[in-house]
């Protein structure tokens, strides 16, 4: 059986057939008992079980997921990975996941493309500059890498931007994060799945939590469409669904469930090297290693648990971006997508032990939690293991809305959401 | 484009119209309200998955009302004038 990805298993898989891999991860039978749960599978709950048996030594897990891993967000989104946040908590957080992100494909022995192409986020107007400004001094303050861009220096970056005089949406500067990017979504979901499942993590699919095990005030387990399986201590990141397990658990969260749309174009040649936010026309752009654009927007209007999206907003995305782009007028669109994401009112996640003892929280990382996927898993198995905050995670605890210590990280986002 | 209906001016599309938040949610009254009473009516939702209660106003009339909607397929099966239980928005 060749387990380990590398030039000479590559090289002698393929001098036998391709006939000896092992399959990327196991799917065993759930036990009734184990010593932690992880609710969801996607990227946030995969790299938790990965970092509770790699950094804790808590290997006898079970990872809980009701469809199949990185069928929700994970595998929906665009892809954007970059640490330029306003607030030190958020460069704290996003700055772990960025500097777990530059090495994990070594780290996992799988390869998650992390490519760091550089991230610009314009300006359209002279007040639009002055923020700019704002957030390039508290970003690099932050200890984050973050420059000022001029007119000539988006023109250098992207000359494919409508430049003329008439331009709906005028260039007039913006911020650059040279060491932002993108990865590759599935991959990411993979490399853990694989990884966790080779420490000895259980990772069940098919396997949709109904209900928790309360005695004596706590929480010891859960109750699945595949029987009851228990543990002293259970996390759960199931992000847009937060609502419905917690209203399961007894208590309510600050949290509303959103659609949030993408779309990518067909495949065409090289064109766009980098990632181009712009916060006015709520659009953002980057070109695929397969040479689609990956088109993203705003969220949707409505409250929504509906995985579709709606069409005024789609329409508003590609509006905006034929102003930005006037050369991508021929351009045919391939797919249209939607996932439900959990918006807080202060834009940043939340991390902590729920008001039920014994549950732990990993959810409301919105519209921008791909980027923050090995935080998010750092965190929760330093929560699961020790029952106690990581220094980072402390300021994001669920009490922050009745402290009144609210991370308002709405103009970090870089995005409306 | 979808319809809704508001109870002043008849089926009007979606865009035309502002979510406001879960219905019933009442602000607190009186000076010893704790903070954890306050952040439930400030920021804590249900948040339901299904039917839902909510507040809405029509931007064009600039009137508020209640609907009844679902959040998973999105049908709206009723729209009604605020009841002086329901003005939490
Ligand atoms: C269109 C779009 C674009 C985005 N773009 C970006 C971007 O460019 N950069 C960025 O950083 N972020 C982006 N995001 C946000 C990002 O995708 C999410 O924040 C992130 O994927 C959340 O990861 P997660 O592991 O918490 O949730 P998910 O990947 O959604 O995983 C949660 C899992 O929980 C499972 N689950 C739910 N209920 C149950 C239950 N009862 N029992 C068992 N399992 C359950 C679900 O099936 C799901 O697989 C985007 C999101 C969308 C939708
Ligand atoms: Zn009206």
């Amino acid at each position: 059986m060749t387990r380990h990805y590398s030039a000479l298993s590559l090289f002698k898989e393929g001098v036998a057939g391709q006939t000896g891999w092992e399959k990327a991860w196991r799917s065993p039978e759930p036990k009734p008992r184990y010593d932690a749960i992880i609710i969801g599978g996607g990227g946030h709950g995969l790299a938790t079980a990965y970092y509770l048996a790699k950094n804790h030594g808590v290997t006898n897990v079970a990872l809980l997921e009701k469809g199949w891993i990185g069928g929700g967000n994970t595998g929906r989104n665009t892809t954007v990975v970059r640490s330029n946040y306003f607030y030190p908590e958020s460069a704290a957080i996003y700055g772990l996941a960025h500097s777990l992100y530059k090495t994990l494909s070594k780290d996992l022995n799988y390869n998650v493309m992390f490519s760091a192409r550089g991230i610009l986020t314009l300006a359209h107007s002279e007040a639009g500059m002055e923020t700019a400004a704002r957030s390039v001094n508290a970003i690099q303050v932050n200890g984050i890498d973050c420059e000022l861009f001029s007119v000539e220096d988006v023109r250098r970056v992207v000359p494919i931007y409508n430049f003329s005089p008439d331009a709906r949406y005028p260039v007039y500067g913006g911020t650059w994060q040279p060491s932002g990017g993108t990865a590759r979504h599935d991959a990411v979901a993979w490399g853990y799945a694989r990884a966790a499942s080779r420490l000895g993590v259980d990772i069940i699919q098919n396997c949709e939590i109904t209900d928790f095990i309360i005695e004596n005030g706590r929480c010891r387990g859960v109750v699945t469409s595949r029987g009851a399986i228990r543990a002293e201590r259970t996390g759960m990141a199931v992000a847009g669904h937060s609502s419905v397990l917690a209203a399961k658990a007894g208590f309510r969260l600050p949290v509303n469930s959103y659609a949030l749309q993408a779309c990518v174009s067909e495949p065409v040649k090289p064109i766009l090297d980098t990632v181009v936010i712009s916060p006015d026309t709520g659009v953002y752009v980057s070109q695929s290693d397969k040479g689609e654009l990956v088109i993203g927007g705003a969220l949707d209007r409505i409250p929504s648990y509906g995985q579709r999206g709606n069409l005024p907003v789609l329409e508003g995305v590609i509006a905006g971006m034929l102003d930005m782009y006037p050369i991508f007028g021929q351009l045919k669109m391939m797919r249209q997508w939607a996932g439900i994401v959990d918006v807080v009112p202060d834009s940043s996640p939340i991390i902590g032990e729920s008001p039920l003892p014994g549950l732990f929280l990993n959810c409301g990382w919105g519209t921008g939690g791909f980027k923050a996927i090995p935080a998010g898993g750092t965190l929760l198995a330093h929560l699961l293991a020790t029952g106690t905050h990581h220094d980072i995670s402390r300021p994001f605890d669920l009490d922050r809305f009745a402290r009144g210590r609210l991370i308002d990280e709405a103009a970090g986002s870089g995005i409306a959401h | 484009m979808q319809l809704f209906p508001c109870p002043f001016c008849g089926p009007r599309e979606e865009s035309e119209f502002h979510y406001g938040g879960e219905a019933g949610n009442l602000r607190p009254d009186g000076g010893d309200v704790t903070a954890e009473r306050w952040a439930g009516y400030l920021h804590m939702r249900h948040n339901s998955k299904g039917p839902t209660r909510e507040i809405w106003m029509h931007l064009t009339c600039g009137e508020f009302f209640a609907m009844t909607r679902d959040s998973v397929n999105h049908k709206v099966s009723g729209s009604s004038v605020l009841g002086e239980t329901e003005h939490g928005a």
